[in-house]
């Protein structure tokens, strides 16, 4: 069957257009609104998140002054901290929120192609949440596991959340595997599919590219979360041994036999290598376009931005097991893998230097959006290099299980990502809400926020220095590390609360401004991509009024020389002898 | 614009609609196969991902093979031509304008659905077999994963199966949808086509190990 152009088919957006506010805000079919239900779903579960780590930090700081801590919770803190934070705020903020608020806009579409599936991954997204926070409820508690849930020691008794916690854990990651496989087929679809006219693939902003390329390797990296959880879920109802080796537990041998604890690391992290860059990928697009929109600058380099995107996406499924140098592998498996890492970081720094260079006499605004930006280029640099540290072997076996690797992680896909979804939220809130935020508020959030991680994050890598294990609720008899490392410890957690309550800001900004900002133009900040070119602000059903907009240039066409304006839309058509003129001038310059 | 071109190109020296004036998609078909083989690729990595654990859990001491069940045979021949069927109803809603239920396209579609919930229904008894000789799920891995293996097919089917009801009642009803009608069977036809050789590669591999 061949494609039927848009123009012969029935009216898309007509069909579901909604005429009830149950229909708008509830079972809403608009990408817009579902990209602000999945927002606030992943906010509001970030919070929570947020929360518990600080809980977690007491304990480290003031050991035993709060009471009710115990071991128990601590490592059901630590887990749902993990888990929620990296699948249930970033993915779903990144690719449910952004993703749909921005494709259809940046490709000029009405709607993404398949909205009814679009409504349903966000509720099967909800539900996901529902079950996973209903694990506080139940017996026993939610797991404690950590975040990677391995086997066997996830299902064993003695294991916080064993009664009930961990298999409703595999559900909720269950549900929400498939509520991302719906999103994530509709996003790519989108994409490829109903860009408008003129918006070739090399004209998308990098937004899209990031944004792509991440679901694409969320749809092929879920499956093995997917797989591992089917089959550990198994162990712990049906009494297999895929994951479950013999073993004795309290006193008693099991029915266990033969299982692979080590298959479901590998099956674990073939799934969390890539969901690093599953949610770095749009950070990285989202930053590209908030740096390049404030430099007035165009975006450096921007053909090998795409390919390092696709590098980076491709790289990821190739070094899963340096998170597992500790495990037993063999030496040589090592090398391959600790190559490959170090492989990953060529087109990653290349990344780095292209946002340095467009920012380099660029006509920078250190706007909220911007300083988020440029933090998030400092945070980034810093996590990765130490991730150069710990992709070594050598290297990362003495530092294995320590707080440096807590701080490496936390720099590179905790802080960064943040930073770049505070960036974005300050960046597009004004199309979303029609209003301006209050910019000194921001830049006072920011400068806290900034200066705050690194309270945090900078001492912990001393504290991994000294040895500091992970993961542990408190310290034993443990006189390798000097008493010192408790003062340290006491400064993290009053830091980490200063930055957990500076959050507040932020939320008193975006609802006090709903109301009281300063009303929003179309395009405040002179942007040249599309979604800044809507005939309404926020803009409404269907987006574009009548007609689609026709795309006649690429999304960087900022300070062009010879313009009366810094910027040209991307929905202006050319004057093609200008920029002829303006590529033959600069073919003879090379 | 070819897709290779598309990807060179320098977009900072182009200004202009270089595809004219409709919207060109990537892909010249309709949004709903492109997204159907991108989810056929994303099940190919769960299965070829269950197949790797399959070897790797083999590989360790205690796994005794599980005789291949007859009754296996006979189930693949039903799905076989449970794709044999919707492949004829695609190239018979071609030569139609009018898809009906009560119609050759129609008819073929409905066997073909029919054939594949007699496979599944197949698959079941031969669990219940396997049950009754005493191969139990948790008893051996090769059993574990020998349920797992047809379970986790099985469920890919109902999903293919559930879209195939759907189009069995737009055929039902009263308003002409011939052309969402002869996408539907396109689209069953070429999922069947997959999950067939999905089971072949399963059935293959449970059968020489």
């Amino acid at each position: 069957m061949a494609y039927v152009p848009l123009a012969d088919q029935d009216d898309p957006h007509a069909l579901h257009d909604p005429d009830s506010f149950v229909t708008k805000y509830i079972w809403s079919q608009d990408h817009k609104v579902i990209a602000i239900q999945y927002g606030a779903v992943a906010i509001f579960v970030g919070l929570i998140a947020l929360g518990l780590s600080i809980l977690m930090r007491l304990q480290l700081g003031f050991p035993d002054t709060i009471s009710w801590i115990d071991p128990a919770f601590y490592y059901q803190a630590v887990t749902m901290h993990g888990m929620i934070m990296v699948v249930y705020l970033l993915t779903a903020l990144f690719l449910g929120g952004f993703g749909n608020y921005l494709i259809p806009l940046m490709c000029g579409a009405r709607d993404m192609v398949f909205p009814v599936l679009n409504m349903l991954s966000f509720w099967f997204y909800f539900l996901s949440v529902i079950i996973l926070l209903a694990s506080f409820f139940v017996p026993g508690g939610p797991t404690g596991a950590g975040w990677t849930l391995y086997a066997p020691q996830s299902v064993s008794h003695g294991t916080p959340g064993h009664e009930g916690g961990i298999l409703l854990m595999l559900i909720s990651l269950a549900v929400f595997i498939i509520a991302f496989t719906m999103g994530g087929l509709n996003y790519v679809t989108t994409i490829l599919q109903a860009r408008t006219r003129g918006l070739t693939l090399m004209r998308l902003p990098l937004s899209i590219w990031g944004i792509f390329t991440a679901t694409v390797l969320g749809l092929f990296a879920f499956p093995a979360l997917l797989v591992s959880a089917i089959m550990m879920g198994f162990d712990l109802i049906l009494g297999t041994s895929f994951f479950m080796p013999a073993m004795m537990e309290l006193g008693e041998q099991l029915d266990h036999e033969g299982g692979s604890p080590i298959l479901f690391q590998h099956l674990f992290w073939f799934f969390g290598h890539p969901e690093v860059y599953i949610v770095a990928l749009p950070a990285f697009g989202l930053v590209s376009d908030v740096i390049a929109t404030h430099a007035r600058k165009n975006i450096f380099g921007y053909r090998m931005m795409v390919w390092a995107i696709i590098a980076i996406g491709g790289l990821s499924f190739m070094v899963w097991a340096h998170h597992m140098y500790v495990s037993g592998m063999n030496p040589y498996f090592g090398f391959f893998f600790a190559t490959t890492t170090l492989v990953i970081a060529i087109p990653t720094a290349l990344k780095v230097y292209n946002w340095v260079l467009t920012l380099w006499q660029g006509n920078i605004r250190l706007n909220t959006p911007m300083l988020f930006s440029i933090g998030f280029i400092f945070t980034f640099v810093h996590g990765g290099l130490t991730g150069l540290f710990l992709g070594n072997v050598v290297i990362d076996v003495p530092l294995a299980d320590t707080y440096f690797v807590v701080a490496h992680f936390h720099m590179v896909m905790g802080v960064s990502p943040v930073l770049v979804l505070y960036a974005a939220l300050y960046h597009w809130y004004p199309k979303m809400t029609g209003r301006m935020f209050h910019e000194g508020m921001g830049k006072v959030h920011f400068w806290c926020t900034f200066l705050g991680t690194y309270a945090i994050y900078l001492p912990m890598h001393y504290l991994g220095f000294l040895g500091v294990p992970r993961r542990y609720y408190e310290m034993g008899n443990t006189d390798f590390v000097p008493a010192s490392a408790q003062a340290l410890n006491a400064n993290i957690t009053l830091a980490a609360i200063f930055v957990a309550t500076v959050q507040i800001l932020f939320f008193i900004n975006i609802f006090w401004s709903l109301r009281n900002g300063e009303k929003a133009s179309g395009n405040p900040w002179g942007a040249t991509t599309l979604e800044w070119q809507t005939p309404d602000t926020p803009p409404k059903h269907g987006n574009w009024g009548d007609e689609l907009p026709a795309v006649y240039r690429w999304a960087y066409d900022y300070s062009v020389p010879g313009q009366k304006e810094d910027f040209i839309p991307q929905n202006v058509p050319g004057e093609e002898f200008e920029k002829t003129a303006h590529a033959a001038s600069n073919a003879k310059g090379a | 614009m070819s897709l290779y071109r598309d990807v060179t190109v320098k977009p900072w020296d182009t200004t202009g609609l270089p595809d004219g004036i409709e919207p060109k998609p990537t892909f010249n078909v309709p949004n709903e196969k492109v997204a159907l083989v991108i989810f056929a690729i994303c099940a190919s990595v769960l299965f070829s991902l269950l197949v790797v654990s399959y070897f790797i859990r083999m590989s360790i001491g205690d796994w005794v093979p599980l005789a291949t069940p007859t009754g296996l045979w006979i189930n693949s021949a039903m799905l076989v031509l449970s794709s044999v069927a919707f492949q004829l109803a695609v190239i018979q809603s071609r030569k139609t304008e009018n898809i009906r239920f009560l119609s050759v396209t129609g008819l073929l579609s409905f066997v073909g659905g029919l054939l594949a919930i007699g496979f599944i229904i197949g698959q079941y008894s031969v669990w219940q077999l396997l049950i009754g000789q005493g191969h139990y799920l948790q008893i051996n891995p090769a059993n574990s994963f020998f349920y797992l293996l047809t379970g986790v097919h099985i469920v890919h089917l109902i999903g293919g199966l559930w879209v195939w009801s759907k189009a069995q009642l737009r055929m039902l009803g009263t308003t002409d949808t011939t052309r969402e009608s002869r996408l539907s069977l396109e689209l069953c036809a070429w999922y069947w086509h997959f999950l067939l050789l999905v089971w072949v590669g399963l059935f293959y591999l449970l059968a020489i190990t």
